[in-house]
C-alpha cells in the first residue's frame, strides 16, 4: 500500500518501502519483586496500511504488553523495553514522552477493551472527543473541535450526535459507549487502529455492529489495524494476518485462512478445538487444553507448550523439554512461521487433529 | 498457584483429570447432552414476574414505575436434561435464574418443584428446598470470599443444613474437590491461591456440596479462558451423566448453548420470544430475533473456506424494560415489523411438537409469510384491529409442549 496519501505531520524521514508498522525482536520486561517478568520476548510482527491484523492469545499471554509498547503507554522506570517498534519508520523505543505525545492519538491511536472505564466518568462524552481532537490541532477553536466531535459521533452511528454529544458516558449503552470510543480514536485520523479486545464486553448483536463498524471505517480511512482479542471468530471475520501468543512469544505467524486451515503449531490446533462451532456435531466432546496458562515469573524449560501439548510425545528425543523452539517456516507457504519441533505438523493435522474437530472439513482441505 | 503445584494436581488425581487430556478414545466414548423428550419436568414455570419498583427521589420514596425484568415466562426443564437461556444483556436470562434460587421473591407465577411452589413459600419454608436447587455464579473472583479457606466455601453448605456431623464435614469436602478435580489436600488454601479455571471448580463443588437436583449455572465459563472454558464445560457434562443433574444453563455464548443444552430458549426483554429443541432452534428458527443472534455469531470455519454469511443487522439498542414497546416487545428492531405488532402482543405458540414461538409472521429465514399467521386464532385482520369474522380461538399456554399445535402451512391444530 504505497499509494496511500501523504498525510500532514508525517515525519520527513518517511521510508516508502517500509510497512506502516514494523515492530523487531520487541522484548518487554518487568521487574518485580519475585524477579524479572518477560511478559513479550522477541516479538516480530508488520502492519501494512489498509490491513488488518489480528493477535490471539489467552491472559498473561503478552498480546496487551505488546500493542501498549507500540503506543510507548509502559512507564520506562518499570518497564524494560528493548528491540524495535517503527511507525513509518520512526523510532519509537526510546522516544522522549514528549514526542511520543505527539504521535499518540494522531499517527496511532487505541480503543480499549472496557469503555466505561476508558472514558472519563465526570466529563461529557462531546468534552472528551473535543479535547482528543484540539491536542493535536491547537489551532481549533472550541466550536470547531465541537464540530468534528459531532461529524464523528454520526460518522460511527450514534443517533442524534448533536444531542449526545452533551451527554455523559454513563447515560449511553454499552454499545454507544464503544462506538463513542472509536469514535475518539479516529478522531484524528490516525493511520494505525489498536482495538484492544474491543468487543468482549459486548453482546453478539453488537459486537457484530461493532466488527462491522470497525470494517467500514478501515475501509474509509485506510488505516492499519491491529485486532487483539481470544476470540478466534473474531480473528476470522476481520483480520487479514494472525499473530497467535503464547507466554510473551509469537508461537505462529502466518495469514488467516493459512492459520485457520493449516495450522501447525500444537497451541493453535487446541484453540480452535476447545471452541464449539455452532454448525459443529454435538456429540463431539470438546477437546480443552489441558493445564492452565504457565506463570511467565518461571517458565517452562524448552518449550513454553511442552507442559500442556499433548503432541510432545511425537518430537523425537526430549527436544521439547531441554531446547525453545525457532520460529520456521511451514512446508507449503514461507510466510507462515510456527514455534514447533514436530517434524511434519500439517500431517498430523490433517490426520489426527481435523478429524476430531470437524470431520465434515477433512475432505475439502485435501 | 505454581507450576508444580499445578503439575502434581495432573499426576495425583489423573483418574478425575483423565477427561482434559484430549485422547480420541475418550471423544469417542463421549455422549452428548441428549434430549429424553419422554422426562418428567423437575422444574416448571409458569407465567414468572419479576418487576422491579423504580422509586422516586427526595423524602417520600413513591414507587413510579416498574423495571419489567421478567414478563409472563413459562417452561419446563426435564429431570436429568438441560434448558438453555440464551439472549443480550439486560433480557432477564439472569432475574431468572435468580427467582427460580429465590435470591428473588417472583412478583407473579408459579413454579413447581418436586410438589411445592417455590414462587409462594417464605423464606423459612424455602430453606429444606435450597438444597435441591443451587447455582453456579459467574464470576469466580467475586462469588468465593476471599477471607475463607476453600473448605470452609465448599463445607459451609453442610453446616447450613445440618446434614453430617462437623466431624465429617472435613472428608465430605475433598471428596468434592476430588470430583471436581481439584487437589483435595487444597482445603486449606484461600481463593486467590487458585487460577480461575480452578476457582470455578470450587464453585461449583460448593453447588454439589448438597447434592442437587437442579442447578442454575448462570455464565459459568464466560469468565474463563478459551482453553478453561472446554475443561469446565465438560466437567459439567460429566457430573450431569454422574449424578443426574438437571441443568439451567444461562449464557450469551449460542455456541456453547448449543454443545450443552438439547433444548433452548431465547429471551427478549424479559420473555421468551422463541423455545424448542437444540437443532430447531439452530437450523430451523421461526423468529427474526433467533435468526438474528445466530447469523451475528462470528464463525470460524466459515471464515477459513472463504465464504461469510450474511449477516442480519439489528439496528440500535434494546429498549428499556421499565417502558417496553406496546405489542410485540421486538418490533422496534425487526424488519418484518407490520400495524398489527405494535397493536398484539404475539402469543408463545407452538408450531411443531417441541417448537413454541411468539411471532406473527413466524417463519425460517427468507420464509416469512406476508400476512400474519396468528390473525384468526386471536380474532383480530391483518393489522391487527379486532374482527368480527372471526372468533378468537383460546390458546393452551402452559410451561410444558401439548400433543397439538398450530400447524403453521394449514393454520389448523395438528397432531404429530
Amino acid at each position: 500500500m504505497t499509494t496511500a496519501p501523504l498525510r500532514p505531520g508525517t515525519s520527513p524521514d518517511l521510508d516508502h518501502d517500509e510497512p506502516l508498522l514494523v515492530v523487531e525482536d520487541l522484548t518487554v520486561r518487568f521487574p518485580t519483586q519475585d524477579g524479572e517478568v518477560a511478559a513479550v520476548q522477541n516479538l516480530s510482527y508488520s502492519v501494512e496500511l489498509g490491513k488488518t491484523l489480528g493477535i490471539v492469545g489467552e491472559s498473561g499471554s503478552g498480546k496487551s504488553v505488546s500493542s501498549m509498547a507500540v503506543l510507548g503507554l509502559h512507564d520506562e522506570r518499570s518497564a524494560k523495553i528493548s528491540g524495535s517498534i517503527r511507525i513509518r519508520g520512526r523510532e519509537i523505543v526510546g522516544l522522549p514522552e514528549n514526542k511520543m505525545r505527539k504521535l499518540r492519538g494522531a499517527e496511532a491511536a487505541m480503543i480499549f477493551q472496557d469503555a466505561l472505564a476508558a472514558l472519563h466518568p465526570f466529563y461529557k462524552v462531546g468534552d472528551q472527543l473535543a479535547e482528543a481532537y484540539q491536542v493535536h490541532h491547537s489551532s481549533a477553536s472550541d466550536r470547531d473541535a465541537r464540530r468534528k466531535s459531532i461529524e464523528m459521533l454520526d460518522r460511527v452511528g450514534i443517533p442524534q450526535p448533536d444531542q449526545r454529544i452533551n451527554d455523559f458516558p454513563h447515560q449511553f449503552s454499552g454499545g454507544m459507549r464503544q462506538r463513542a470510543m472509536i469514535a475518539m480514536g479516529l478522531i484524528n485520523d490516525p493511520s494505525l487502529l489498536i482495538a484492544d479486545e474491543p468487543t468482549t464486553a459486548l453482546d453478539v448483536t453488537v459486537q457484530a455492529q461493532i466488527l462491522d463498524l470497525l470494517q467500514e471505517l478501515q475501509r474509509e480511512f485506510n488505516s492499519a489495524v491491529i485486532i487483539i482479542t481470544h476470540d478466534l471468530g473474531v480473528i476470522a471475520e476481520m483480520a487479514d494476518d494472525v499473530l497467535v501468543m503464547y507466554a510473551g512469544r509469537c508461537v505462529e505467524y502466518g495469514t488467516t485462512k493459512e492459520i485457520l486451515t493449516h495450522p501447525e503449531m500444537p497451541y493453535t490446533w487446541g484453540l480452535l478445538s476447545s471452541v464449539p462451532d455452532v454448525t459443529a456435531s454435538t456429540d463431539a466432546r470438546l477437546i480443552p487444553i489441558p493445564g492452565t496458562p504457565p506463570s511467565l515469573l518461571n517458565p517452562p524449560t524448552g518449550c513454553a507448550f511442552h507442559p500442556r501439548c499433548t503432541h510432545r510425545d511425537k518430537v523425537p528425543g526430549d527436544l521439547c523439554f531441554t531446547d525453545m523452539p525457532e520460529l520456521s517456516p511451514a512446508k507449503a507457504n514461507a510466510a507462515h512461521v510456527k514455534r514447533c519441533h514436530l517434524p511434519d505438523p500439517d500431517a498430523i493435522y490433517q490426520d489426527v487433529v481435523l478429524p476430531e474437530i470437524a470431520p465434515d472439513l477433512v475432505k475439502d482441505n485435501r | 498457584m505454581t507450576d508444580e503445584s499445578t503439575a502434581s494436581l495432573h499426576e495425583e488425581h489423573d483418574g478425575y483429570l483423565d477427561h482434559e487430556v484430549a485422547l480420541p478414545s475418550d471423544s469417542a466414548a463421549h455422549v452428548a447432552s441428549r434430549l429424553d423428550p419422554d422426562a418428567p419436568p423437575v422444574l416448571s414455570v409458569e407465567d414468572l414476574k419479576m418487576y422491579f419498583p423504580l422509586k422516586s427521589g427526595g423524602l417520600v420514596r413513591r414507587t413510579i414505575g416498574h423495571v419489567q425484568a421478567v414478563d409472563g415466562i413459562s417452561f419446563q426443564v426435564p429431570k436429568g436434561g438441560s434448558l438453555g437461556l440464551v439472549g443480550e444483556s439486560g433480557c432477564g436470562k439472569s432475574t431468572t435464574g435468580r427467582l427460580i434460587t429465590r435470591l428473588y421473591k417472583p412478583t407473579g407465577g408459579s413454579m413447581q418443584f418436586e410438589g411445592h411452589d417455590l414462587a409462594k413459600l417464605s423464606n423459612r419454608e424455602m430453606k429444606p428446598l435450597r438444597r435441591d436447587v443451587q447455582m453456579i455464579f459467574q464470576d469466580p473472583y467475586t462469588s468465593l470470599n476471599p477471607r475463607h479457606t476453600v473448605g470452609t466455601i465448599v463445607g459451609a453448605p453442610l453446616s447450613v443444613h445440618n446434614v453430617v456431623p462437623k466431624k465429617q464435614i472435613l472428608s465430605r469436602v475433598q471428596e468434592l474437590l476430588e470430583v471436581v478435580g481439584l487437589n483435595p489436600e487444597h482445603y486449606n488454601r484461600y481463593p486467590n491461591e487458585f487460577s480461575g479455571g480452578q476457582r470455578q471448580r470450587i464453585g461449583i463443588a460448593r453447588a454439589l456440596t448438597l447434592n442437587p437436583k437442579l442447578l442454575v449455572a448462570d455464565e459459568p465459563v464466560s469468565a474463563l479462558d478459551v482453553s478453561i472454558q472446554a475443561q469446565v464445560i465438560n466437567l459439567l457434562q460429566d457430573l450431569q451423566k454422574e449424578f443426574d443433574i438437571a441443568f439451567l444453563f444461562i449464557a450469551h455464548d449460542l455456541a456453547i448453548v448449543r454443545h450443552f443444552c438439547p433444548e433452548v430458549a431465547v429471551m427478549y426483554l424479559g420473555k421468551i420470544v422463541e423455545i424448542a429443541d437444540r437443532d430447531t432452534i439452530y437450523s430451523h428458527s421461526h423468529h427474526p430475533y433467533t435468526q438474528a443472534l445466530l447469523s451475528a455469531v462470528p464463525d470460524v470455519k466459515q471464515a477459513a473456506l472463504g465464504g461469510r454469511r450474511e449477516r442480519i443487522r439489528l439496528e440500535g439498542d434494546v429498549p428499556s424494560p421499565i417502558n417496553p414497546p406496546s405489542g410485540c416487545r421486538f418490533r422496534t428492531r425487526c424488519q418484518y415489523a407490520q400495524e398489527i405488532c405494535a397493536k398484539v402482543e404475539p402469543p408463545l405458540l407452538q408450531i411443531g411438537k417441541r417448537h413454541k414461538v411468539a411471532c406473527h409472521f413466524a417463519g425460517e429465514l427468507g420464509a416469512h409469510p406476508a400476512t400474519p399467521v396468528t390473525a384468526d386464532l386471536l380474532g383480530v385482520d391483518d393489522q391487527g384491529s379486532p374482527s368480527s369474522k372471526v372468533t378468537a380461538t383460546p390458546l393452551i399456554t402452559g410451561p410444558g409442549y401439548e400433543d397439538e399445535w398450530f400447524d403453521l402451512k394449514s393454520k389448523q391444530l395438528t397432531s404429530a
